[in-house]
């Protein structure tokens, strides 16, 4: 559980990324923005974040991010603000035939 | 030879049935009138000459242009290899209903050819599957079915398990990770196709592992030819990919059907260098192709550049037009 002050959301990670969460479905983490629940994400699973970000810091392209159902992307994309209890989703595309 | 039924009595002039007889020859002439799922494989081999312009003269770039396929996929092949497999064997009785999980082109290439042969198909794939291509299932008439976004294909898989071993005598699920009607249309098409149309001259093929039907059939009919064949099978990067149709295996469920002493070179593509090369494909050389396509032609030019000379083939997945709403094409 984080131990700060700051409200509490629920992080889902889909399947091909459990092996750097410890087999875990979804971690909960504090954040008030999508940046910085993810951050909080990559800090406590620090392998996980070529999957997430470039060398630059930025969210790759193809990383589908949704708070409840809706695509960050047409909200503010990592500025997109969360709430107490949000379920934020990263969603991989679709592989295999 | 079907002759069209409204064609004109045998003893007419030859001038007048320029399909069946032209040449007196009675193979059927290649542009003749047949049916839709006859017009699957036999595609273009294409020279990449620009996008190879700087690779020496001794060394070729080329594609299968498997997008030209009616389904606008590569997949139109194993589809019909496994459809038409299982209505000779009576595993594919007329009255069940084809299922199967898949993200979208062996999907769309089972509803196209299920309408053509009036057959009943029904599809798991995830949710976030495209949006062009859930429209154009259901313009096949497909019936689908939705799953967790999170879960990916290996989720659609299970789903389509369970609802097969609870009512197995209602479906046919020909399991394109498991069929070996899968890389069997690659074996017996794609493969001697390529040998063919490089005159016997492929040292290197390269592409990208999905079901891994296509590696494993066309590689097992060239090292059959040319046991000095060079295979490279391509994988994304990272689990967490953007290039559909493409498989992280060490994440994902491996394909029963996946061969790994096949594979003389792995190679990975990371997302990033794949969109960039299908911008490049569709600006550069005319071909509007999807990612995966993208991928297998970045890793087929570094295989390229490495050589001094040799004749590189890689495979053009599916059509671009799958991915119009995406919002790469600018960048």
């Amino acid at each position: 559980m984080p131990d700060t002050q700051t409200q509490t959301v629920t992080l889902r990670i889909p399947t091909p990324l459990r092996s750097y969460t410890e087999e875990q479905p979804a971690v909960e983490v504090a954040g008030t923005t999508v940046a910085e629940a993810l951050e909080a994400l990559v800090d406590r699973y620090p392998d996980l974040r070529e999957n997430l970000y470039t060398d630059d810091g930025d969210l790759r392209q193809f990383v589908n991010i949704y708070v409840d159902d809706e695509d960050i992307r047409y909200q503010d994309g990592p500025q997109t603000a969360l709430d107490e209890g949000d379920e934020v989703s990263i969603v991989p595309s679709i592989a295999g035939g | 030879m079907q002759s069209p039924s409204a064609s004109p009595s045998p003893t007419s002039p030859s001038t007048a049935r320029p399909v069946a007889s032209l040449n007196g020859s009675s193979a059927p002439r290649s542009d003749a009138p047949a049916r839709l799922i006859d017009r699957i494989g036999q595609t273009p081999l294409l020279r990449l000459d620009g996008i190879g312009a700087d690779l020496p003269e001794p060394v070729t770039l080329c594609a299968k242009a498997e997008y030209l396929n009616p389904g606008g996929s590569v997949k139109d092949r194993p589809a019909r290899r496994m459809i038409l497999d299982g209505l000779r064997s009576g595993a594919f009785g007329r009255e069940q209903t084809l299922i199967d999980a898949t993200s979208g082109n062996t999907g769309i290439a089972y509803a196209m050819i299920g309408a053509a042969l009036d057959l009943d198909v029904t599809l798991a794939l995830p949710e976030n599957a495209s949006e062009e291509r859930k429209q154009t299932l259901r313009a096949y008439g497909a019936d689908l079915i939705l799953t967790d976004p999170t879960g990916g294909t290996d989720e659609a898989q299970r789903k389509v398990k369970a609802l097969v071993d609870a009512n197995p005598d209602r479906y046919f699920y020909p399991d394109q990770y498991n069929n070996d009607a899968n890389w069997q249309a690659h074996y017996d098409g794609t493969g001697p196709e390529i040998w063919e149309q490089t005159g016997g001259e492929v040292t290197h093929f390269v592409t990208g592992l999905g079901t891994t039907g296509t590696f494993t059939g066309v590689v097992r009919r060239l090292k059959e030819q040319d046991a000095s064949l060079t295979a490279v099978a391509l994988q994304p990067d990272t689990p967490l990919h953007g290039l559909e149709g493409l498989k992280h295996l060490d994440t994902a469920i491996v394909p029963g059907i996946y061969d790994a002493d096949l594979v003389d070179e792995h190679r990975s593509c990371t997302t990033e260098a794949a969109l960039e090369m299908t911008r490049h494909l569709s600006r550069t050389e005319g071909l509007l192709v999807g990612p995966s396509a993208g991928a297998n032609v970045a890793a087929a030019l570094q295989v390229a550049r490495s050589l001094d000379a040799g004749t590189v083939v890689t495979i053009l997945c599916d059509t671009g037009t799958r991915y119009l709403s995406e919002d790469w094409w600018e960048a």
